[in-house]
């Protein structure tokens, strides 16, 4: 790789920095850490797994959901903390759309999926209508679902937690027959392209970025920007009803009260230590992305060294605090005048010889 | 003024609102339980009026079998005029059982969201001859306040699962124990008694954690004990949600358990899907937490007993995937 300077990761450098700290890590506590195991699973398939299979698929709705969030993010400069309650309404409707049936086959996923998506496109729209028209702060906007989000997916479910056993959402939560890597992980990589489509066919990412970076300059320059940040969170819907989609294949059970609980603070944690700015603005989706495997990583080490249940998250937050620090402009100021003054050192004493 | 008519219209729409906000907050704490009580009863001479005050059915499917159970048991058909109220918030349930000592019940059940704050209302009660009965959850005050409460204990049911345990006579026990929300009644309940196990040595614990009764989370639990290469051959999840995450991850490693198994899975709550399981024989174990405490009640009403000791702790079993049969699924089974 080609350094033009020392950033020369931009933006991604604290996220980069973040997982091989990880990686080395865990390397020397144990050196089989990362190490990838081929086995039969009890449907009689050859799959890949071990620890790293583990970090890139339990990721997976957070690397989803971390996506659309940095696009609400970069063109709204706030987050929506319904991804959640969002994702457990999607999560019911796909069920409930399974469970009307008296087969599943391949085109009724399809119908669960495409009517979840709309699903949580309307509510998604619903935020965006009162972020961008009403110009509420989001993080207030998006507390109403929030709040009574889990509550309506409890309407949907009617009260149970339903569960439905078919071939194809075993396939779509675990491993398609024959595949040895989790359909989850292939969903990440079909949404990252998708994302890189559709910035490199439409201005969507540039105008994103001028809308949160100075909105009224952007409107003077003919950009809509009350439908940029409406559409913005239209896509996170989409994003929303894709991670609710994974979490309720993945054991075949929808619970209204746990499904995908507290991942919207991950999510927003994983868009701010890919180095997006959370006030809006510039943004890389990549850093996003690998912010959600930081944070994996992070919890499935500590439940490799088995510490202990209570502690769990009192670890997570000491090295998230870590991470946030040094990734914030202060901190990045002062390294940056310490390596000027390294440089110029080093080059007066090149003079001096 | 234009203005100035926005602002008049501004005003009359919220006026309007807060009128009607005003006379749905004063028919409040009727409105509850108006739903239920929906058939005014005109001969309600015979019938025994019950007024019960619970957690809303949204709480969890334990409570939605709970109050579905206390419709049943107190209807029309059995000779009583049932009236109910449902709150998450301790205030709103006390304004509630107020109101059901006002209107004149003759008993009053009571599922408090909080232990505390009671002592009022219930002397009320006691005042006007009401009879109150707890059930699942205690309320802290003097005795003498309530007839009985029937509630479950947690405690048992861990150390029934754990007898059911030992009475498999593995050669070894090396256990992946995953706990529920830390600090709730039914953790606490359920981790004591294998707890105890580890203790004494008996048992070896593997790994224990929390999943806060989240699948999925309980599933990655599993998966890094799979991925450390230890070895195990017993999952205690501390409810079903979690056992079925934890068997998600067995399954994607090609590791075998239920009956003729390696690895014994158990579970808690008995969920209608999870005794399925059981039956099926891909789980071993599922302890019940009953939320069937109408008719005990009922049984106390009707036959105008008063119990031995106040506190009556509900009968709660614990299914073999090899004794199970399909009645008790449809017996005991919580959901669908």
């Amino acid at each position: 790789m080609k350094l033009k300077k020392f950033n020369g990761l931009g933006q991604l450098t604290i996220p980069v920095i973040a997982i091989a700290l990880l990686v080395i890590f865990n390397l020397i506590r144990d050196p089989g850490f990362f190490s990838i195991g081929i086995m039969h699973n009890n449907d009689g398939n050859v799959v890949l797994a071990g620890n790293l299979i583990s970090i890139i698929n339990g990721a997976s709705e957070l690397a989803v959901l971390a996506m659309g969030m940095t696009l609400v993010t970069a063109a709204c400069g706030g987050q929506d903390i319904s991804v959640g309650a969002a994702a457990a309404i999607a999560g019911s409707v796909f069920v409930k759309v399974l469970k009307s049936g008296n087969s599943i086959s391949g085109g009724t996923v399809l119908l669960a999926f495409l009517l979840a998506c709309i699903v949580a496109m309307i509510f998604g729209s619903f935020n965006g209508t009162l972020v961008a028209v009403f110009k509420i702060q989001p993080m207030i906007a998006t507390l109403i679902l929030y709040t009574c989000g889990r509550s309506i997916a409890y309407w949907i479910n009617g009260g149970a937690t339903p569960t439905v056993n078919s071939p194809i959402i075993n396939a779509i939560g675990s491993f398609i027959p024959g595949v040895p890597i989790p359909t989850p992980v292939l969903i990440v990589v079909c949404m990252a392209i998708i994302f890189k489509l559709l910035f490199k066919f439409t201005s969507l990412e540039l105008f994103t970025q001028s809308v949160g970076i100075n909105g009224s300059a952007a409107r003077l320059n003919g950009i809509n920007a009350t439908f940029i940040k409406l559409l913005s969170f239209i896509i996170l819907g989409v994003c929303v009803a894709v991670a609710g989609s994974i979490g309720v294949s993945r054991l075949g059970l929808i619970n209204h009260e746990t499904l995908l609980i507290d991942i919207e603070m991950d999510t927003i944690l994983a868009v701010a230590i890919g180095g997006n700015s959370l006030g809006g603005g510039k943004f890389k989706i990549s850093g996003s992305i690998i912010g959600a495997y930081v944070i994996q990583m992070l919890t499935i080490t500590l439940y490799a060294m088995k510490v202990s249940s209570t502690d769990v998250k009192a670890y997570k937050a000491i090295v998230i605090i870590l991470l946030v620090v040094i990734g914030s402009p202060v901190v990045k100021k002062w390294f940056n005048k310490v390596i000027d003054r390294m440089k110029n050192k080093s080059v007066a004493a090149q003079k001096g010889v | 003024m234009k203005r100035l008519s926005m602002l008049l219209a501004t005003v009359l729409v919220l006026s309007l609102v807060l009128c009607a906000c005003g006379s749905s907050a004063s028919k409040g704490s009727g409105s509850g339980s108006s739903d239920n009580a929906a058939a005014p009863a005109k001969s309600s001479s015979e019938l025994i009026k019950v007024g019960v005050v619970n957690n809303p059915p949204s709480e969890s499917g334990y409570r939605e079998a709970n109050v579905k159970d206390m419709e049943a048991v107190f209807s029309k058909d059995n000779g009583y005029d049932l009236k109910t109220a449902y709150s998450l918030k301790n205030d709103e349930q006390l304004q509630a059982a107020q109101g059901f000592i006002t209107e004149g019940v003759d008993y009053l059940l009571i599922s408090a969201a909080e232990t505390t704050g009671w002592d009022e209302v219930l002397k009320k009660a006691q005042e006007a001859g009401i009879k109150v009965y707890l059930f699942d959850r205690m309320i802290d005050v003097d005795e003498s306040l309530y007839e009985a409460a029937v509630v479950s204990d947690m405690a048992k049911e861990g150390e029934t699962a754990v007898n059911w345990l030992l009475d498999q006579n593995l050669s070894e026990y090396k256990v992946i124990h995953i706990q529920g929300a830390m600090g709730s009644d039914a953790q606490i309940g359920r981790t004591g008694a294998l707890d105890a196990q580890f203790a004494s040595g008996k048992m070896t614990k593997v790994v224990q954690q929390t999943a806060t009764w989240d699948e999925a989370e309980a599933k990655k639990i599993v998966e890094s004990v799979i991925n450390s290469g230890e070895d195990f051959n017993v999952i205690y999840a501390e409810n079903d949600g979690m056992a079925k995450g934890a068997v998600a991850a067995l399954d994607e490693a090609g590791i075998t358990h239920g009956v003729d198994g390696k690895v014994v899975v158990m579970g808690f709550d008995c969920n209608k899907w999870a005794l399925r399981e059981l039956l099926s024989g891909a789980w071993n174990y599922d302890g019940q937490c009953s939320p069937f405490q109408a008719g005990v009640i009922s049984d106390l009403i009707k036959n105008n007993k008063t119990p031995a000791s106040k506190k009556i702790i509900n009968e709660e079993k614990g299914f073999d995937a090899k004794t199970l049969t399909q009645s008790d699924i449809d017996t005991y089974g919580l959901g669908e």
